[in-house]
């Protein structure tokens, strides 16, 4: 039997060996960005004497240059806001038209509903020209509601949640009709507590994304007042591309509070992302 | 003929029409009316200042689809489908067998997977950028070597597909995952009083009975990669010589409806791209039925 223990201990050697490789060289970019933002420009482009760690000091004041001069608290708010309203705006239209497609019986029900499933197949670049048009000739570019308006409302949420609702047991609404309910109060009281792990799921997957997107605040948002943290990203390395240090401590405050987020809230992170993608 | 509703029902109805009408207006304003208008678009030329569109039938077609430019794009689109799709599902799939069992450390390396998931792929491109930099790059001078990993037009595609595979690995692998967890134990019991353990249960059980996910997350990535803009945005400069060798199909329609401002051209490279991705989910949905195994 020894040699049965040993080979298993082999085996998982050889997969933390596989894993531990995985791992470095998903976190070296990482690791070089906050390494490069350290240094002074020279250290940065300094081929021999070729420096990994900052020699003459860990320059964190780069940090503090390019908060200031980049605007990064309005690049901040301005995503958070897109991101915040983006949410609302999902899961509030989406837990409605998801309790009705899942619970509800009206005539025209099924065609409705397979509105929602052509959206999902459809390409979303499709939108973007006329939706860009739209929100050009209402005089609302360069403003929040420029931003939000491509995620006011949501097919895969709709479905997401429609699932969920279709999932719970029939007994529990019969009961609260019985008890002399409207649709409107068993919606709000009973049904919607209950699938809170969707409307999570959902809320947290069009936060990400919606965080994630590059090419609509590019197109609806120019000013660098306006826009978001992904489009402010883009104007800056057209502007100061060489400047290496600059650049790299812009990326990491770029990416940095959406990753403590995630390492705090990594379960529902993961669960959401996955299940959202998993049933899309 | 149907049945009179009664009044029950009516109100249910009520209710109904009440909770959608929010999503199918949205659904209409801001999808489906844009899809029909693309699809008008494309068969209109934008006047200056995007004004005054003007019918003129098939021109952008003609334009569109005689340009070398917009087959070279498509092409070095499904190049970049042809790193990205293959490896960031085989990686994933590898590691999610290794998370699968038991071992020490799990979270921390599923945490560490994913992370590339939740940041935005602008400051991702920008950092890649910098590692692939010729002169001052980390890995040329890791590997002592002189390549121009992103301006050089014979391997810029490469570069932009490997920063694709490190983005989208721990999505992958956590969707497999998730199907593995799927999978009922007895089976690999039932394999192993069979003799079939490690790799031929890997082959005769975990692979066929995966499937459904595995297709899954092919289809999803097909599209997603078809779709790229980003990276290419992001990394590859203006000025690159590597650029035509490299930009996407939705880059050249970013380039052509906004930079350029020609509306009614860009709109016609989009249509390009949903009728080909139209054909490839087609001949996937009929490619399922045959490679998906079902129990």
């Amino acid at each position: 039997m020894e040699g049965y223990a040993a080979k298993q201990r082999n085996i998982k050697i050889v997969m933390h060996v596989v894993l531990i490789i995985m791992s470095f060289i998903m976190l070296v970019p990482f690791a070089w960005m906050i390494l490069t933002a350290l240094k002074t420009n020279q250290e940065a482009i300094s081929v021999s004497p070729f420096y990994i760690l900052p020699h003459s000091g860990w320059h964190w004041e780069n940090f503090g240059k390019v908060w200031q001069s980049y605007n990064f608290i309005t690049l901040y708010k301005n995503t958070l806001l897109m991101i915040f309203w983006r949410v609302v705006c999902a899961v509030l239209t989406a837990t409605m038209a998801g309790y009705a497609f899942g619970r509800l019986k009206f005539p025209g029900r099924n065609f409705l509903f397979s509105l929602i499933l052509v959206q999902m197949m459809i390409p979303a670049q499709i939108f973007i020209i006329p939706q860009y048009l739209m929100v050009s000739k209402l005089g609302m570019l360069n403003s929040m509601f420029g931003l939000v308006f491509p995620g006011l409302v949501t097919a895969f949420g709709t479905y997401l949640l429609k699932t969920g609702y279709e999932g719970l047991p029939k007994d529990l609404e019969e009961a609260a009709m019985i008890d002399g309910c409207n649709v409107g109060q068993r919606f709000l009281f009973i049904m919607m507590p209950l699938t809170q792990s969707s409307m999570v799921s959902l809320g947290i997957f069009t936060a990400v994304f919606a965080f994630k997107d590059l090419m609509w605040p590019m197109i609806v948002c120019t000013n660098a007042d306006t826009t978001t943290l992904s489009a402010g990203l883009a104007k800056m390395q057209g502007q100061y591309g060489s400047e290496y240090p600059t650049m790299m401590a812009a990326a990491t405050l770029a990416v940095l509070p959406m990753i403590v987020i995630y390492v705090i809230f990594q379960k529902q992170f993961v669960e959401g992302i996955a299940t959202s993608g998993g049933k899309l | 003929m149907k049945q009179k509703m009664t009044v029950a029902e009516k109100r249910e109805a009520r209710w109904g029409y009440l909770f959608v009408a929010p999503t199918m207006i949205g659904l209409i304003v801001l999808n489906f009316y844009p899809f029909f208008n693309t699809i008008y678009q494309s068969f209109c030329k934008t006047g200056d200042f995007g004004r005054g569109n003007k019918f003129v039938g098939l021109v952008n077609y003609q334009a569109v689809l005689t340009k070398s430019e917009t087959w070279q794009a498509l092409w070095n689109t499904i190049k970049y489908a042809i790193i990205e799709v293959p490896l960031g599902i085989v990686i994933a799939l590898l590691l999610a067998v290794l998370l699968n069992k038991k071992i020490a450390g799990k979270s921390v390396y599923r945490t560490i997977f994913f992370l590339p998931m939740v940041c935005a792929p602008a400051a991702v491109a920008m950092v890649w950028k910098w590692l692939y930099n010729t002169q001052f790059g980390l890995l040329n001078n890791i590997f002592g070597t002189k390549i121009a990993w992103i301006s050089d037009p014979k391997i810029a595609w490469i570069s932009i597909g490997i920063i694709g595979v490190w983005s989208i690995i721990g999505y992958n692998m956590v969707l497999f995952i998730g199907g593995l967890q799927e999978i009922p134990g007895d089976y690999y019991e039932a394999a192993s009083i069979d003799g079939a353990t490690g790799i031929r249960a890997f082959f005769h059980i975990t692979l066929p009975l995966l499937s459904p996910t595995t297709f899954f997350i092919v289809q999803t990535r097909i599209i997603g990669a078809l779709t790229i803009f980003d990276l290419m945005f992001m990394v590859m400069d203006k000025t690159n010589v590597a650029l035509p060798k490299v930009q996407s199909i939705v880059y050249l329609f970013y380039q052509y409806a906004f930079t350029n401002g020609d509306k009614g051209y860009g709109a016609t490279i989009v249509m390009v791209l949903v009728i080909f991705i139209m054909i490839i989910t087609f001949i996937l949905q009929k490619l399922e039925k045959r490679v998906v195994y079902h129990n």
